[in-house]
């Protein structure tokens, strides 16, 4: 997978001291600091977090229950909305989301409740001593969910809970998606991916199958014709070119690929770690590369955003924790020139000096060059062709060279469903593919409901 | 700076802050600890007839707040377990010591004269400045006929009262038990006894928690547990009704009271002074933070003091006492309006939830359409009952603003809608 790097040296350090980088970016809460933030909740009504969260958990009842010592009731409230609310709690975006509408923000301390902390302390700490959710009676529905990250996992769950069986048919390995693969080894430590998947199919009536890749081994038309609905999860499998000669240099790869390594790596002293790179995007993967590659030995990491550091869609926090990991940002430069030594190599990247005019962004003639020995792109996803090349997948209506959906999250073909990455307002956060799962889950059940 | 010493009922101390009658009064080491760190007098832990009784192990609870601070406190004590001869040499020269620091012994005898008149004229020898008669211990004590026992029985108040004014030339305290119906009525016994002052709340019956493990009440003693007493800041309010009612008393006017309960900061204390307490006792605060709190205490009310212009404590002793008054005599016609500062307000929706669940429907949501939440009193629904400034938890952001009625003071005794009303 990393062959486009294997020219380059290996991590330097010892495995005990990398995986040593790479454990917690944010420390769990322990019992009595979780008991004093819960206390700082003001357990708002109509309360602004709550209100602002893409999955709708109830906030301020999750925390109460945290303050009172009922985690499980804590636990309890965050999984009726959102089933991979631990990872949820690790991964979101809180400072956009529920900590940057918490009202704490706008007292006198000015400083929210860490309520994406007091999740994870939920999550982490509850104890069930059976699966908190029980099924309904059975249907005899048969759904099929092709894709198992977040979106597919949220929309498995619920209809298992409804009373459907359920089979995932997921590409790779190992279920979780993007948490499994694609989010900083930091963020979700460990195993912690796998244990929040095995906890969600504890609920029973789900069957995964992996390695079972749509368009490849696996065909729409097959599973509409074997099951009464089907919903795809897919994500975007694709990372998007530059567009420049030699995209295929040795040296030159998506970040997302070199990060779903990182996360599979039993032994990180194999990892090939440049002394220099180039990491061109300004999402929360660009940073979580840099970031990364950095914790593992890189001397200069370079994020090159073609824009300004107000417009990446990386927030202030992922920033910050990016200029704490020195990583240094140029913004203002975009891409122009992939320079390759006599071997065809990456030995550097010519950036184009841009600026705004009328909105409009315009290279001003100046350019700069930065020796490097690798460039990651993470200049963002796009659907992966190949995946809807069947006869019905091409049926698909796309928006934005994303699946088209309606409310219910019907696509164009009915008895199709879709959420998550994949669809036209997919927003590449987790926790809005949760929401997408558990929403056409129950659309899929109404809709088979209707049907009898 | 402002004089914080006092005169309470002829006994002088430098300042009003006494330590009270419990454990960190028990013995000499804490007394001189206690003055060392500026405490005004003590009054020493309950005397006894020997042999002392013996004190069982675990022996205090609290009412937690969520965030471990002590809301209320609950002990199940007795008298000092020490002999009598050790604490009477002990308060002999501890007093010698300190002659500046009030020094206030508190007795328990049983219900009879010849007790009385035997330890009385042992406890003056001492130079103590005064006497406290412990009426108020509400555990273990009362099964063997003292403390509460005692202080639940006016004529007993008034009979004891009376022995101790006959074999001693001491001023006498008499400290009242809060567990009885009307506080008033042990206090004019005490009046009425002799007593110089009284002193109060002692603690009040409770059980602080329940273990639901084991389902036992805390402290636990093995597989039981008991009630205990009850002090701390939860007993403040109760502390202050009672401290009222005693000084708007016409039958114990001028009866001097010393104010215990809850007293944890000068704030505390200017307001018991303030309801007519001409000395403060303080307890549960020194044993959570230790005696140094008093600097802070003393601090406090003398700069306090002097932002008012009060040289002394008689400046504005009991100056809320004319101003507390039975409910019959409200203005009617006084009215309060609720207002919102809109840009203090942080949308976090109490006011609106507490008023409107369960009071007056007199707070308004509204939803911009950008999602935004407003609240705004409905002015002509609010009663002016203060839950939402109540609930509200930013400082200042609601106020509670007086109404010009353009109508004079009216009391319910003139209120036409009173049927009892004497109307002219």
């Amino acid at each position: 997978m990393l062959e486009a790097l294997k020219h380059l040296p290996q991590a330097e350090e010892s495995q005990e001291t990398l995986r040593s980088h790479f454990t917690d970016l944010n420390p769990a809460l322990n019992k009595r600091q979780a008991a004093i933030e819960s206390d700082r909740c003001l357990y708002c009504y109509d309360a602004p977090c709550t209100r602002i969260c893409p999955s709708e958990i109830d906030v301020p009842s999750f925390i109460q229950n945290i303050a009172v010592g009922n985690i499980n009731g804590a636990a309890k409230v965050i999984l009726d909305q959102n089933i991979l609310g631990a990872s949820c709690s690790r991964v979101c975006p809180t400072e956009i989301l529920c900590e940057h509408a918490c009202v704490r923000n706008h007292d006198a301390e000015g400083a929210p409740v860490k309520i994406g902390l007091l999740q994870r302390f939920a999550l982490d700490n509850a104890k069930f001593e059976q699966h908190p959710f029980q099924r309904a009676a059975s249907t005899g529905n048969k759904i099929a969910i092709v894709g198992g990250g977040p979106a597919g996992l949220s929309c498995a769950h619920r209809l298992a809970t409804l009373g459907h069986d359920v089979v995932i048919f997921e590409a790779k390995q190992k279920s979780g998606g993007l948490n499994e693969y694609g989010i900083a080894k930091y963020k979700l430590t460990e195993d912690s991916a796998q244990r929040e998947v095995e906890f969600l199919l504890q609920i029973g009536g789900i069957t995964v199958k992996h390695e079972q890749v749509l368009g490849k081994n696996l065909h729409l038309a097959d599973l509409r014709r074997d099951y009464d609905a089907v919903f795809l999860g897919i994500g975007l499998g694709a990372s998007r070119q530059l567009g420049l000669t030699g995209e295929d240099a040795p040296g030159l790869m998506a970040a997302v690929d070199y990060i779903a390594e990182l996360r599979q790596a039993e032994d990180l002293t194999k990892l090939p770690v440049p002394k220099q790179c180039v990491v061109i995007g300004a999402g929360n993967t660009a940073i979580d590369m840099a970031v990364q590659i950095a914790r593992l030995g890189a001397e200069q990491v370079t994020l090159v955003y073609r824009r300004g550091a107000e417009h990446m869609s990386a927030t202030h926090h992922e920033q910050d924790i990016a200029k704490a990991n020195q990583v240094r940002i140029i913004t203002w430069a975009q891409p122009q020139e992939i320079l390759r030594d006599a071997e065809g190599k990456v030995s550097g990247m010519r950036f184009a000096r841009t600026k705004e005019v009328g909105g409009k962004l315009q290279t001003s003639g100046a350019t700069i060059d930065i020796p490097t020995q690798a460039v990651f792109k993470a200049i963002g996803q796009c659907m992966d062709n190949s995946s809807l090349s069947d006869d019905l997948a091409k049926e698909l209506q796309k928006q934005n060279d994303k699946i088209h959906v309606d409310a219910q999250y019907r696509t164009s073909v009915s008895g199709i469903y879709a959420g998550g990455d994949c669809i036209a307002d997919g927003q590449d956060l987790t926790v809005q593919a949760v929401q997408h799962g558990k929403l056409a889950a129950l659309a899929i059940d109404n809709d088979l409901k209707a049907k009898v | 700076m402002a004089d914080l010493s006092i005169n309470f009922a002829g006994i002088k101390a430098p300042n009003p802050f006494w330590l009270a009658s419990a454990p960190p009064t028990d013995k000499a080491y804490n007394v001189i600890r206690a003055f060392e760190a500026g405490w005004g007098g003590v009054v020493w832990k309950t005397l006894g007839e020997d042999p002392p009784p013996v004190n069982v192990s675990s022996r205090y609870s609290a009412h937690f707040g969520k965030n471990r601070e002590v809301i209320g406190f609950n002990n199940i004590e007795l008298i000092t377990d020490r002999s009598l001869e050790i604490n009477l040499r002990e308060i002999t020269q501890v007093k010698k010591d300190w002659p500046d620091r009030a020094m206030i012994v508190s007795l328990m005898y049983p219900c009879e004269e010849e007790s009385w008149a035997r330890i009385l004229p042992l406890v003056e020898a001492t130079g103590a400045d005064g006497i406290e008669l412990n009426f108020g211990c509400p555990h273990g004590m009362p099964e063997r006929g003292m403390g509460a026992a005692v202080g639940q029985v006016p004529e007993y108040v008034e009979m004891i009262t009376r022995w101790c004014k006959k074999y001693c030339s001491l001023p006498v305290i008499v400290k009242l038990t809060p567990n009885i119906t009307d506080v008033r009525i042990p206090a004019r016994a005490a009046f009425n006894g002799g007593a110089d002052a009284v002193s109060l709340i002692n603690t009040i019956n409770s059980i602080t928690s329940i273990d639901l493990d084991q389902m036992i009440a805390r402290p636990i003693v093995g597989t039981q547990s008991t009630h205990g007493g009850y002090c701390g800041s939860a007993v403040k309010p109760i502390a202050l009704n009672m401290v009222a009612e005693i000084a708007r008393d016409p039958a114990t006017k001028g009866l001097p009271i010393s104010g215990i309960g809850g007293i944890g900061n000068w704030r505390d204390a200017a307001e018991f002074l303030a309801l007519g307490a001409g000395s403060v006792q303080v307890c549960t605060a020194a044993m959570l933070h230790g005696f140094r709190i008093v600097k802070e205490m003393t601090d406090g009310l003398s700069r306090w003091m002097d932002e008012k212009g009060y040289e002394r404590i008689s400046d504005f002793a009991g100056k809320a006492v004319a101003n507390t008054t039975d409910w019959k005599y409200l203005d009617m016609n006084y009215a309060v309006i609720a207002e919102i500062d809109q840009d203090k307000c942080i949308q976090c929706g109490r006011c609106y939830i507490a008023c409107e669940d369960t009071s007056h429907q007199s707070i308004a949501q509204l939803i911009a359409d950008n999602g935004t939440r407003k609240y705004e009193v409905i002015k002509e629904e609010c009663v002016g009952c203060n839950l939402c400034q109540i609930t509200c938890p930013v400082e200042q952001c609601i106020t509670m603003v007086p109404q010009a009625t353009g109508k004079p003071y009216m009391n319910w005794t003139q209120d036409p809608r009173n049927p009892r009303a004497v109307l002219k």
